[in-house]
C-alpha cells in the first residue's frame, strides 16, 4: 500500500502522453547530405527530441528552431508545417 | 566530448518551445545519472514539469515550496545516509527567484551544515512563471513587469546579488558559474560538483525567450552572447582555488548582447555605457 503526501505521481516521464508536436508552426527538416556530425542540434534541443542518429521527434519537436540557429552548415531547414 | 546517451528529462513537458530551464536540466541529469534523487523548489522548472497528475522526471523528484529546497535536499541526503546510500546524488535545483530571494535561507543552511549535495540555480534573471517579475538577480537595466522601463525610469534599479560569491563566502568545497550554451562546461562542473564530498553549488545563466523577449531560435545564440561579452562570466572555485574556465579570445562590446532583448531595448547610450563599465570592472576583478 502506498501513502499519499500531498501529491504523488507513480509514473515516470508520463508526460510522454502530452505529444507537445502539436505546438508547432515551424518543421525542422534535416538535409543529411549536409550534416557534419557536430552534435549541436542534439545537445542543445530542449526536448531531447533529436537523438544521436540525428532522427528528429516529431511527436515532441515544440519547433522552436534552436537545432537550426546552432547548425554551423545551415542543414535543418525550418518550415511552415501544415 | 562524448555525451552520455541516456535521457532522465522525458519529452512532453510543459516548458515553453525554445526553454533554456529544461535544458539546464536535462544536461545536468545525462552527466549525474539514474542515480539521483532531484528536489525543486518552486518555480518554472517544477511547474513545466509536474502537471498533475503526469511527471517528466524519470528520476525520483520532490516539488517542495519556494523557501525550503535547501532544506529539503538536506533531509533527503541525511536520510539517504542513514539508509547506507552514500553514493546517491542529491541534486536540488531553483530558479533565481527560489535560490537568490527567497529560498537563500534555507540554502545558506545546508551549505553552513555541510551536506553532501549539489544545488544547481537556474538563473533567468526574473520571477518568469509568475509573469516577469523582477527578482535579486535582475541585471541592472533590465525592465520586468516589476520594474518596467518607461518615461521616468530605465528599469531594474539594483544591482545583481552576487550569489556565487555568497556560496563562496560559505567556504563550501566546489562552487561555479555556467552557460547552457557551454554544455561540456556546464556538464563538467555537474561531475566535479556531484563527485565532490560535501556541499556545491553551480549558478547557470539560462536565457529565457518569454521573459527576455527574443526568438525561441536564439536562446543559445544570446547564452553565449552573455559569455562572449564578459557579461556572464565562467568560472569555478575549487577548494578554495578560483579559475576561469571560459575566456573569450576577443570580448565583444556588451551593447551586441544588449540590443538583442526586449527587455534591454529602451536602454540609451548613457545607460549601455555603464553596464558596459560594469562588465570592464567585473572581467578585470576576475582576470578575464
Amino acid at each position: 500500500m502506498t501513502t499519499s503526501v500531498g501529491c504523488t505521481i507513480d509514473k515516470p516521464g508520463s508526460t510522454r502522453v502530452n505529444k507537445t508536436g502539436s505546438w508547432r508552426t515551424f518543421k525542422p527538416i534535416l538535409n543529411k547530405d549536409k550534416c557534419v556530425e557536430c552534435d549541436n542540434c542534439y545537445i542543445f534541443c530542449p526536448e531531447g527530441s533529436i537523438n544521436q542518429e540525428y532522427g528528429i521527434d516529431y511527436d515532441f519537436c515544440k519547433g522552436c528552431g534552436i537545432c537550426s540557429n546552432e547548425c554551423p552548415v545551415n542543414a535543418i531547414e525550418m518550415e511552415i508545417d501544415n | 566530448m562524448d555525451f552520455p546517451k541516456e535521457e532522465f528529462l522525458a519529452p512532453g513537458h510543459r516548458g515553453c518551445a525554445g526553454c533554456g530551464a529544461a535544458l539546464v536540466v536535462r544536461l545536468a541529469l545525462k552527466q549525474s545519472g539514474k542515480n539521483t534523487v532531484v528536489i525543486a523548489a518552486t518555480g518554472c522548472l517544477e511547474v513545466m514539469t509536474t502537471p498533475y497528475p503526469e511527471t517528466a522526471w524519470e528520476v525520483p523528484f520532490i516539488h517542495v515550496a519556494f523557501e525550503n529546497a535547501g532544506a529539503v535536499a538536506s533531509g533527503v541526503e541525511r536520510a539517504l545516509k542513514a539508509q547506507g546510500k552514500e553514493d546517491v546524488n542529491v541534486i536540488a535545483f531553483g530558479g533565481d527567484g527560489g535560490s537568490v530571494d527567497i529560498g537563500l535561507q534555507s540554502i545558506s543552511g545546508a551549505m553552513e551544515r555541510g551536506h553532501n549535495l549539489t544545488y544547481i540555480c537556474y538563473d533567468n534573471e526574473a520571477y518568469m512563471n509568475t509573469g516577469i517579475q523582477r527578482s535579486g538577480a535582475t541585471p541592472w537595466g533590465a525592465s520586468t513587469t516589476t520594474s518596467p522601463s518607461g518615461s521616468v525610469s530605465y528599469g531594474e534599479d539594483k544591482p545583481k546579488k552576487n550569489m556565487p560569491m555568497i556560496m563562496a563566502a560559505h567556504g563550501i568545497p566546489y562552487i561555479a558559474t555556467a552557460s547552457i550554451s557551454y554544455p561540456e562546461d556546464f556538464m563538467q562542473k555537474v561531475k566535479k560538483a556531484t563527485e565532490t564530498k560535501g556541499p556545491a553549488y553551480i549558478h547557470i545563466n539560462q536565457p529565457c525567450t518569454t521573459g527576455w523577449g527574443f526568438e525561441p531560435a536564439k536562446t543559445i545564440e544570446i547564452g553565449r552572447l552573455g559569455v562572449e561579452t564578459g557579461f556572464w562570466p565562467l568560472y569555478e572555485i575549487e577548494n578554495g582555488e578560483f579559475r576561469v574556465t571560459y575566456r573569450p579570445t576577443e570580448r565583444k562590446p556588451v551593447v551586441e548582447y544588449l540590443k538583442s532583448q526586449k527587455r534591454f531595448k529602451h536602454l540609451g547610450e548613457d545607460e549601455v555605457e555603464k553596464i558596459q563599465e560594469y562588465v570592464d570592472n567585473q572581467c578585470e576583478e576576475l582576470g578575464i
